[in-house]
C-alpha cells in the first residue's frame, strides 16, 4: 500500500492558515475550528444540565470560528483537553482563579495615562456604580450609556476585553454576565469608540 | 491449588476423564479458581465443565455493560454474589459523551432482584445510578455488603442515606470522584447506632459537612475499619480524634490538613499518627503547607502508596516527606513539585513502581510545571517503574528514549504533552521517535497513551512492536488512514482503542472490521469517519453494535462520535434519541 505523505517538521498546517468562510468542520484538517463550533453547542447543552461541567467548560469552550492564525488548537480551546476529569478540575478552580468568588481584580487602562490601575469588580453592584468609581478614579466623565448610541456625548467610553479576547463596549450585557467575562478594562477616547457605538 | 488460578486444569489431559469426574468435586475444585480468564478457559472444555463452572461462579466482571444483558448473565450464572460493571466509554470523563447517554444500573438491579440473586457486592464505574436505584438496592438484597461507585453520576446524598439506613451488613461504602448531587451531610447520621460492620468508608468526594460526632461514634464502634477517607470538612483536630479510635487503619484519607494547632494539639496529632503502624496508603492532604506535614512523619515508615494529587506541594516539602517513606511503591503528585521535586523522587524512592504527575491548573500556562528533565531524573532513580501517567508542558524524543532505556519494564505508559500537536521542543521534530522507543523497548506494555505531534510512523511502530498492548489512547495525532490501519493490522492483544481528533476516516475504520470482534470497544470522535462508512461496517459485521452520536447542527453525513463494540445482547433498547445504532 502506498504510504501517504507525512507531515514534515516545518510547515504543517497550510490549509489551516487559509481564511475560510465555509462552515467549520467541512474539512477534517481544521480540527481546531470544528472543535470550537462544537464547543459552543456542547456548552449550551451541558450548561443546562450540569453546573459543575459548565464551569469547567466555560473557560475552554469559547472557541473562535476560523482562527486565522491557523495554530493547532491550544489546550484552552478544546473540550475535554487536557484529559482531566471534571472532578479534578473543579477541585482546583475555586482556589486558583476564584471565578465568581470574592475579589475580582481587573486592570484598568486609560488611553494616554502613564500607568494602569486595578479595580475589584466584586465591590460594585451595577454599571452606574462602576462607572462612577472609574470617573472618580481617573478624574474624567463617562456620561450616559444608551443601547443605540453607546457613550456618545462624552469624552470617554469604557470598554473591556472579554474571555474570548474581544473588545466590547461596557454596558451591553447584563451586569452578572459582564463581571464573569470581563478580563480587563480600557477607557478609550470617545472619538475612537465612536465606531463601536454606531454598530 | 493456587487461588490465583495458576493451577488451571490441563484441558487436553483431563477432558478424557471429564465425564467421569463427579460434579460435586469439580465444583469444590472450581471454587478455588478466581481468575476470570481461567474460568473462561475452563468453561470452554466441555459441557460438564461449562455447567460446573457456571454454578460455582460467584464473581462476574463485565467491562462493557452493553455487551451483555442482565438476563443472559443471571441465566448463565445463577449464584453470583459480586458484580463489577463498567458503563460509559472512557472519554465520557472528559465531557465527550452527552448526558443521558445510558449505562443505567436500574435494569440490572431489577433483574437481579427478580432472579433472587444473593447480591453482596456491587462495583460500578461510569454508570448512571439514581437515588431510586440505590434505595431499591438497599431494600432488595439483605446480605448486601459492599458498594463502590467510581466516576458514576445521577445520584444524590439521599441515595447514600438509603444505603446507610437499610444495609444492615454493609462493610464497604466507597464513593469516589462521582458527579453527585451533594445535598447535605446528613446521610452519615443514618447509620444505626448499633451498626458496626464497616470496614471501608470513603466519602472524600463529598463536600458537605457530616455530623462529626456521628462519624466519631461510627469509627469507634467499627472495630474492623481498615479504610477511612474523609472529606475536606474534617479538620486536623477532628482527624486526630478519629485516629485515636482507629489505629488499625491501613488506608487513610485526611481532610483539610491546614491547621493552627497549639503545641499540645500538635504533639497529640503526631502521637496519634505514631500509633498507626499499619498505614499503607495515605491520601487527601488538601491545603497543606510544609509545617503541617510533620505530624505525619511517624506514620510514613510503612507507606506504600502516597496520593498527593490534591496537595499543591512544592519540591522542598515533597523531598522532606519522601525521605520518611522508604517503602514507597506508588506516588501521585501535582506538577507543582516541579522537576526538582521529581529529582527528589528519583533520589528517595528506589522501590517506586507507579508515578502519576497531574496538572495543577489547566487553564493557565504556568512556568513551574514539569518538563522532560523531571521524568528523566525519576527514571534514573526508579528502575522498577512500570506505571506512569505524566502531564507536562514539553518533551523531547531523546528524553523518552533515555527514560525507557532506564525503565524497560513499563506496563502502562501514559504521556500527555498538554499542547496538542506539540513537537519535540528542541529539535522541532515530531515525537515519533519517542513512542517508537517505548514500544520497541517495553515488551510488556499493556497500556499506551500518546501525545504531541505524531505522524503515521508512530502507529506503524505500535502496530509492529506492541505485542502485549491492550489499551491505546490517541488524540490529535497521525497523518492519514494508514496510521490507524497499522494499529488495527498489528497489536494482537488489543482490547480498547479510543481515538479523538485524528485524520482517520472510513478506510481506516473499515480496515479493522475483523479486528473489532476481539476488541471490547472502539471510540472515534472528531475524526473523518462518515455515516456511510459506519453503515458499511454495520452491514459487514451485523453482530457489532455500531453507534453514532448525533449533535444538533452538525454536518449530516459526518459521523462525529462513533462507538463500536461487540455484544451478545443485540442493539441497545434504551438508547436516547441522539444515539443511532446502525
Amino acid at each position: 500500500m502506498e504510504k501517504p505523505v507525512n507531515y514534515g517538521g516545518g510547515d504543517l498546517h497550510l490549509e489551516a492558515t487559509e481564511l475560510r468562510l465555509g462552515l467549520p468542520g467541512s474539512d477534517g484538517h481544521e480540527k481546531q475550528s470544528s472543535a470550537s463550533v462544537k464547543n459552543n453547542k456542547r456548552t449550551s447543552t451541558e450548561a443546562m444540565t450540569e453546573e459543575s461541567r459548565s464551569k469547567s467548560n466555560s473557560n475552554v469552550s469559547d472557541g473562535r470560528n476560523g482562527n486565522p492564525d491557523g495554530d493547532p488548537p491550544t489546550k484552552a480551546q478544546v473540550v475535554g483537553w487536557p484529559p482531566i476529569r471534571s472532578y479534578r478540575r473543579n477541585s482546583f478552580q475555586p482556589k486558583k482563579t476564584e471565578i465568581d468568588g470574592a475579589g475580582m481584580y481587573v486592570k484598568v487602562s486609560l488611553d494616554g495615562a502613564p500607568y494602569l490601575r486595578k479595580v475589584d469588580l466584586k465591590v460594585y453592584k451595577s454599571y452606574p456604580d462602576l462607572l462612577k468609581a472609574l470617573e472618580s478614579m481617573f478624574k474624567l466623565t463617562i456620561g450616559q450609556y444608551s443601547e443605540r448610541e453607546g457613550y456618545n456625548g462624552s469624552e470617554y467610553a469604557p470598554t473591556y476585553e472579554d474571555k474570548d479576547g474581544d473588545w466590547m463596549l461596557v454596558g451591553d450585557v447584563p451586569w452578572d454576565m459582564f463581571i464573569s467575562s470581563c478580563k480587563r478594562l480600557r477607557i478609550m477616547k470617545a472619538s475612537e469608540a465612536r465606531g463601536l457605538g454606531c454598530l | 491449588m493456587d487461588p490465583k488460578g495458576k493451577g488451571s486444569p490441563d484441558a487436553s489431559g483431563l477432558a478424557r476423564v471429564g465425564s467421569t469426574f463427579p460434579d460435586e468435586v469439580m465444583q469444590i475444585v472450581l471454587a478455588l479458581l478466581n481468575s476470570h480468564r481461567d474460568r473462561s478457559s475452563v468453561s470452554l472444555v466441555c459441557k460438564n465443565w461449562y455447567d460446573a463452572e457456571r454454578f460455582s461462579r460467584t464473581h462476574v466482571f463485565i467491562g462493557n455493560c452493553y455487551s451483555v444483558s442482565p438476563e443472559i448473565v443471571t441465566r448463565r450464572f445463577p449464584n453470583i454474589r459480586k458484580v463489577t460493571l463498567k458503563g460509559k466509554p472512557r472519554f465520557a470523563d472528559f465531557n465527550l459523551v452527552p448526558p443521558n447517554w445510558g449505562a443505567d444500573i436500574r435494569s440490572w438491579l431489577l433483574v437481579f432482584a427478580a432472579r433472587n440473586l444473593c447480591l453482596e457486592e456491587l462495583r460500578l464505574k461510569r454508570m448512571t445510578v439514581s437515588d431510586e436505584s440505590l434505595k431499591f438496592l438497599s431494600l432488595s438484597f439483605p446480605n448486601f455488603k459492599a458498594l463502590s461507585l467510581l466516576h458514576c453520576d445521577g445520584f444524590s446524598t439521599d441515595g447514600l442515606a438509603a444505603i446507610a439506613t437499610h444495609c444492615m451488613n454493609l462493610a464497604e461504602l466507597d464513593i469516589q470522584e462521582n458527579d453527585i448531587n451533594d445535598k447535605s451531610g446528613s446521610w452519615l447520621s443514618c447509620f444505626p447506632e448499633n451498626f458496626s460492620s464497616l470496614e471501608v468508608l470513603n466519602f472524600a468526594n463529598l463536600r458537605n459537612e457530616v455530623n462529626f460526632e456521628a462519624l466519631d461514634r461510627l469509627v469507634s464502634r467499627c472495630k474492623s475499619l481498615k479504610v477511612l477517607k474523609v472529606n475536606k470538612n474534617i479538620s486536623a483536630e477532628q482527624l486526630k480524634r478519629l485516629l485515636v479510635h482507629a489505629p488499625q487503619l491501613t488506608e487513610l484519607g485526611t481532610g483539610t490538613f491546614l491547621q493552627d494547632l497549639t503545641s499540645c494539639q500538635y504533639s497529640e496529632l503526631e502521637s496519634a499518627f505514631n500509633k498507626c503502624k499499619n498505614l499503607k496508603t495515605l491520601s487527601g492532604l488538601s491545603e497543606v503547607t510544609a509545617l503541617h506535614l510533620t505530624p505525619l512523619y511517624p506514620a510514613c515508615t510503612n507507606l506504600i502508596f502516597l496520593n498527593l494529587s490534591y496537595s499543591a506541594l512544592k519540591d522542598v516539602q515533597l523531598a522532606k516527606l519522601l525521605v520518611r517513606c522508604p517503602c514507597l511503591r506508588r506516588l501521585w503528585v501535582l506538577e507543582t513539585v516541579g522537576d526538582k521535586g521529581l529529582e527528589a523522587v528519583g533520589s528517595n524512592c528506589p522501590m517506586l513502581e507507579d508515578l502519576r504527575v497531574f496538572p495543577a491548573d489547566t487553564f493557565e500556562d504556568i512556568a513551574h510545571g514539569v518538563t522532560e528533565s523531571g521524568f528523566v531524573s525519576v527514571s534514573y532513580g526508579c528502575p522498577r517503574l512500570r506505571y506512569v501517567l505524566y502531564f507536562c508542558q514539553q518533551m523531547t524524543n531523546a528524553a523518552v528514549a533515555t527514560i525507557v532505556h532506564n525503565c524497560p519494564n513499563f506496563t502502562h505508559f501514559r504521556l500527555c504533552i498538554m499542547n496538542p500537536c506539540q513537537p519535540d521542543y528542541q529539535t522541532n521534530e515530531p515525537m515519533d521517535k519517542a513512542f517508537c522507543a517505548v514500544v520497541k523497548t517495553c515488551a510488556k506494555l499493556q497500556r499506551l497513551a500518546v501525545s504531541g505531534l505524531l505522524t503515521d510512523v508512530t502507529f506503524e511502530s505500535i502496530g509492529r512492536y506492541a505485542k502485549s498492548l491492550k489499551t491505546l489512547s490517541v488524540a490529535f495525532a497521525g497523518s492519514s488512514d494508514w496510521g490507524m490501519q497499522c494499529v488495527l493490522g498489528g497489536c494482537p492483544k488489543l482490547r480498547k482503542l479510543e481515538i479523538r481528533d485524528c485524520p482517520f476516516g472510513n478506510a481506516a475504520l473499515l480496515s479493522g472490521f475483523k479486528k473489532y470482534d476481539s476488541l471490547r470497544s472502539l471510540w472515534m470522535s472528531d475524526c473523518k469517519v462518515t455515516m456511510n462508512g459506519c453503515r458499511l461496517l454495520a452491514k459487514e459485521r451485523p453482530w457489532l453494535n455500531v453507534e453514532v452520536m448525533k449533535e444538533e447542527g452538525s454536518n449530516e453525513s459526518r459521523a462525529n462520535k462513533v462507538y463500536v463494540y461487540r455484544s451478545v445482547a443485540g442493539p441497545r433498547r434504551d438508547a436516547p434519541p441522539f444515539v443511532l445504532t446502525l
